[in-house]
């Protein structure tokens, strides 16, 4: 599961849905793993106003992954001009200016889309109860006392 | 409700839907790939960068629809997540939809496509629907305008002319035979053959397959429990549930309607 994901995960209790210590939930034993995937800017571009940074940074943090920029990136600083060889250019006397994702990017990349806890469990700040994760897939099916 | 009926739909469920959805996942999988119009067109009419649920998404074939958008799938099931969570860039995991584990009111977007109808009494179809709307963005006006909207599905009583002819008037709460062949070694002769047939079916409802003739003692039926919606009921459970309904329909063997939450 994607670090990305916890964004958008809380306790799956009721009495918790209300409480400001359900979101985000938080990685405990983690073991994580890289999934690769194809880098695209312009979904981080449109994912990026909608996360919660400094929840998001603290879980990061909690994870002893490399940490967010302290405050959300702007979207300019997502892509970069670099400037190469023209196409078709025999001579090679031609260079045209391109636009290609930022360190900051292929970072963002990297930690929210590439980097999955694939065992441990995510623990509910609120009420304690943890939600195991194994093969990647957290579950979040409540014991019936619970629901 | 009473906590004694809730419990007793509940564990209703657990054997009449969940068990058998992880017991056929993967051959039900293999036969649930072509998105329904409806749906694709609603997902791809979404702005680029929306955030969504599909609650009950199955093996997720309606993540593969729109990777522009960000979806968080869930079902029972977990080796249909093992299936749906391959669909990038979206992801998936496993959860109840009266239990669901989203932040409430921050989405933009959800799709419930043949989910509720496997809710086994009116209060707890009431309930999935609610839990479905109040994930969504609260309207900023009162003409409910900023919205999050849902997209949901159900399978209709009306539908004479499906090879099951069911109809008004006909009993609502049903058992639906799938029927998986038995033993490897036939299962996998029959597939080449089998497949023109699962194209056409395809498209239907939840058609289970059906795959007729010479039974052998090996293949083995799994009924799933379904309530069949009238015309006008997902309407009524939606309103019920404090939605409202800004579009709906009928399209093939089914209801469906898209709702906003109601401005609180």
């Amino acid at each position: 599961m994607k670090i990305l994901t916890l964004n958008f995960l809380t306790c799956a209790r009721k009495l918790c849905k209300s409480s400001n210590t359900a979101f985000p939930l938080h990685p405990q034993d983690a073991e994580l793993e890289i999934v690769e995937q194809d880098m695209n800017v312009e979904f981080l571009r449109n994912i990026l106003p909608r996360l919660m940074w400094e929840e998001l940074s603290g879980v990061v943090g909690e994870l002893g992954l490399p940490a967010l920029p302290p405050t959300v990136p702007t979207l300019e600083s997502l892509t970069e001009k670099k400037l190469k060889a023209a196409e078709n250019d025999p001579t090679g006397m031609n260079v045209v200016e391109v636009e290609v994702p930022s360190q900051v990017a292929l970072d963002l990349h990297r930690l929210l889309l590439e980097t999955c806890v694939k065992e441990g469990k995510l623990v509910c700040g609120s009420c304690g109860h943890e939600y195991q994760v194994r093969e990647g897939i957290a579950n979040f099916l409540l014991p019936g006392h619970l629901v | 409700m009473s906590s004694s009926s809730a419990s007793y739909g509940e564990a209703y469920e657990a054997q009449h839907v969940h068990e058998v959805y992880e017991q056929i996942a993967s051959h039900f999988s293999s036969t649930r790939y072509k998105p329904w119009p409806i749906v694709e067109r609603f997902l791809k009419e979404l702005p680029d960068g929306a955030i969504g649920v599909d609650v009950g998404c199955g093996n997720g074939k309606y993540l593969a629809v729109n990777p522009r958008v960000f979806i968080v799938g869930s079902d029972r099931s977990t080796n249909l997540i093992r299936i749906a969570k391959t669909h990038e860039p979206h992801s998936a995991v496993v959860a109840d939809n009266l239990s669901l584990p989203h932040p409430l009111e921050s989405f933009d977007f959800a799709i419930s496509i043949a989910v509720v109808h496997h809710l086994s009494t009116p209060e707890r179809r009431i309930e999935a629907v609610k839990a479905i709307l109040e994930l969504l963005r609260r309207p900023t006006n009162a003409n409910g305008m900023g919205a999050g909207k849902a997209l949901i599905y159900v399978w209709a009583l009306e539908q004479k002319d499906s090879r099951r002819g069911w109809d008004e008037g006909h009993e609502q709460d049903v058992m639906v035979p799938w029927v998986m062949k038995g033993g490897d070694k036939s299962s996998k002769t029959k597939k080449g053959k089998g497949k023109k047939k699962k194209d056409k079916t395809e498209d239907q409802a939840e058609a289970p397959e059906l795959q007729e003739a010479d039974h052998k003692a090996e293949d083995k039926t799994f009924l799933r429990y379904y309530h069949l919606y009238k015309n006008g009921e997902l309407e009524h459970d939606i309103n019920e549930a404090g939605g409202a309904v800004i579009e709906s329909g009928y399209e093939k063997d089914n209801w469906w309607a898209i709702a906003v939450p109601k401005s609180s």
